[in-house]
């Protein structure tokens, strides 16, 4: 079963694809594009994210565009999980389809502060913050989406299982 | 208990006698990528070592930085030449925005599409099921012809009356995303319908489904009708009407009453920023942008032409036009809009997506820009602190001379 534990990234309601990876970027290598993730509000988090860590977010988080690089960005700088109040519909699909659990649940968006532990299983939605010693449950994915994520994405999904 | 038409048309592409809330794969007519996101679905389509679905279904456009702006982009470009050539599949380079081709060329009424740009919704204009996907359900698609998704719940949105001088359907569209939110249909889709949308032309059902996504939803469409059999006369198929049923079942309902609706403007930095123009009025602008896959379509630019002839546009404003395509560049070269619009002092620049997402025309800090595009987050256009209003072609361009966001009606 899978389990992430890493740092919180707290951001706002409303968080659009323009801001996870603005439009400008788009054709950069990955390489290149990765360090300007959220550059129009907070052009520090690039270089400061760690591998594990978790974002936290508000309503309808990944608005906008059907840009899988938003996702793709978050994983390249180490971004394990999403947890936010709520998601928008392509953002949610292109996450799981790149192997990242997002999770919806707004006490974790009320309760957790930049910074706080966070402990989660996806397979569940139990999310856990360490530090203050609460625990959550979140939304629980589809078992076919679950099995997409625990095989690493829908690409390896696919191509190993043939599955659709 | 009845259909609605997005049951319908997703059951005759495989679904069988699925219902919303129901998970279903479907059988696509089309699979659309451009160049903002072609690198990735590329990348992923050859990771699963499979050959392309059908050669005459996968439709590769260069639209979004053409001609290329930057190296990357060139690479971009190469790699989709290249990829497309290799399989035979159909390739637009730098002919106009993407979802203007696939309607001049491509869809039909009753056809399922997906497309890996969000704006794919614009097709429901057309009565067709077409929405954005990211580029690993692009690669899944190109390399399997189908695609799973839970059927949506639709919101009917009845629409009575017909629409005043100086108002347009992309004012009706704001409108509507103003009441609803911009997560207010997420899921769902808005189907708009009623005597109101019968007076609507397939221009402004294009419009209004475009813009269905900013109010979160998977899908707009309109059940086609006369004005749809207008839309396909030229072409060899026509495609298939489907209506829903009048007992089909809605999650909601909503009516709006065009007789009443006024000139609408969103506001920085969410599209659901909506007020009437007249609580914008008055806003100095640097830029004015006329284009893109919402606006960008003959009829749009007549009414800017209408509004500009014999007037100039206000010295400290930079004016930018884009057609759609180049069908439509040509059409406006030919009934003399392109000649009124340069003499007003516009800036004509080639077909395609242009100064929509920052493409072309990017802002500075503190710049304002009123355009008729469909998204004015933070960013998109350049500067983290530069502002975009979103309103009609003819506020647009009243306030392109005015030199300030300005209401048409006065
Ligand atoms: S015109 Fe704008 S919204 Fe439309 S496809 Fe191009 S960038 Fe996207």
């Amino acid at each position: 079963m899978l389990t992430i534990k890493g740092s919180v990234w707290k951001f706002g309601d409303g968080i659009d694809t323009d801001i996870i990876i603005p439009a400008r970027y788009l054709i950069q290598p990955m390489e290149d594009m990765k360090w300007k993730a959220m550059e129009p509000i907070r052009p520090e988090f690039a270089s400061l994210v760690k591998e594990g860590d978790v974002i936290v977010g508000g309503l309808n988080f990944g608005c906008g565009s059907s840009r899988e690089q938003a996702p793709a960005v978050l994983a390249a700088l180490g971004i394990r999980a999403i947890v936010a109040v709520s998601f928008a519909r392509i953002f949610f699909r292109n996450a799981v389809n790149l192997g990242i659990p997002v999770i919806e649940c707004r006490d974790v968006y009320e309760q957790a502060n930049e910074g706080d532990t966070v402990e989660m299983h996806p397979s569940s939605g139990k999310i856990r913050l360490e530090e203050k010693g609460m625990e959550f449950t979140g939304s629980r994915l589809p078992d076919f989406l679950l099995a997409i994520i625990e095989r690493g994405g829908l690409i390896p999904r696919v191509a190993k299982d043939g599955g659709k | 208990m009845g259909k609605t038409i997005i049951e319908k048309i997703l059951n005759h592409a495989g679904g069988g006698n699925a219902s919303a809330g129901d998970i279903v794969t479907v059988g696509l007519s089309y699979l659309m990528t451009n160049d903002a996101v072609a690198e990735l679905t590329i990348q992923a389509f050859e990771k699963l070592g499979k050959p392309p679905w059908r050669k005459d279904r996968i439709v590769f456009i260069l639209d979004h930085y053409i001609p290329a702006t930057t190296e990357n982009a060139a690479r971009t470009h190469k790699l989709m030449r290249d990829f497309a050539g290799k399989h035979g599949l159909p390739i637009f380079d730098q002919q106009g925005v993407c979802h203007q081709l696939m309607l001049e060329q491509f869809v039909l009424p009753g056809d399922v599409v997906i497309g890996t740009d969000s704006h794919t919704c614009t097709y429901g204009g057309i009565g067709a099921f077409s929405t954005g996907v990211g580029s690993t359900d692009g690669a899944v698609a190109m390399a399997t012809g189908n695609i799973w998704l839970k059927i949506p719940e639709t919101i009917r949105i009845e629409l009575t009356g017909a629409l005043p001088d100086h108002v347009h359907p992309k004012d009706v569209i704001l409108k509507i995303i103003s009441d609803l939110g911009a997560d207010g249909a997420t899921y769902k889709v808005l189907q708009f319908t009623g005597s109101g949308a019968a007076g609507i032309g397939n221009a402004g059902r294009f419009t209004m489904c475009n813009m269905a996504v900013e109010a979160g939803a998977k899908a707009g469409i309109f059940e086609p009708d006369k004005v749809t059999e207008d839309f396909v006369r030229d072409r060899k198929r026509k495609g298939i009407f489907f209506q829903s049923d009048p007992d089909a079942e809605y999650c909601m309902n909503m009516t709006v009453d065009l007789d009443r609706l006024s000139p609408q403007i969103s506001c920085p930095w969410s599209v659901d920023q909506v007020v009437p123009v007249d609580e914008a009025a008055g806003i100095r602008i640097d830029q004015a942008f006329i284009g893109s896959c919402t606006n960008g379509r003959i009829e749009d630019l007549r009414v800017a032409a209408h509004t500009l002839k014999g007037k100039k546009v206000h010295p400290q404003v930079r004016l930018l036009v884009a057609p759609a395509s180049q069908s439509i560049y040509r059409q406006a070269a030919a009934e003399g809009l392109i000649e009124i619009l340069i003499d007003a002092g516009a800036v004509i620049c080639n077909p395609g997506c242009s100064a929509c997402f920052g493409g072309q025309g990017m802002l500075w800090d503190g710049e304002v820009c009123i355009g008729t595009h469909n998204r004015n987050f933070r960013g998109r256009m350049g500067h983290k602190d530069a502002r975009v209003y979103l309103a009609s072609p003819e506020t647009v361009a009243v306030s392109a001379v005015a030199g300030y966001i300005k209401n048409p009606g006065q």
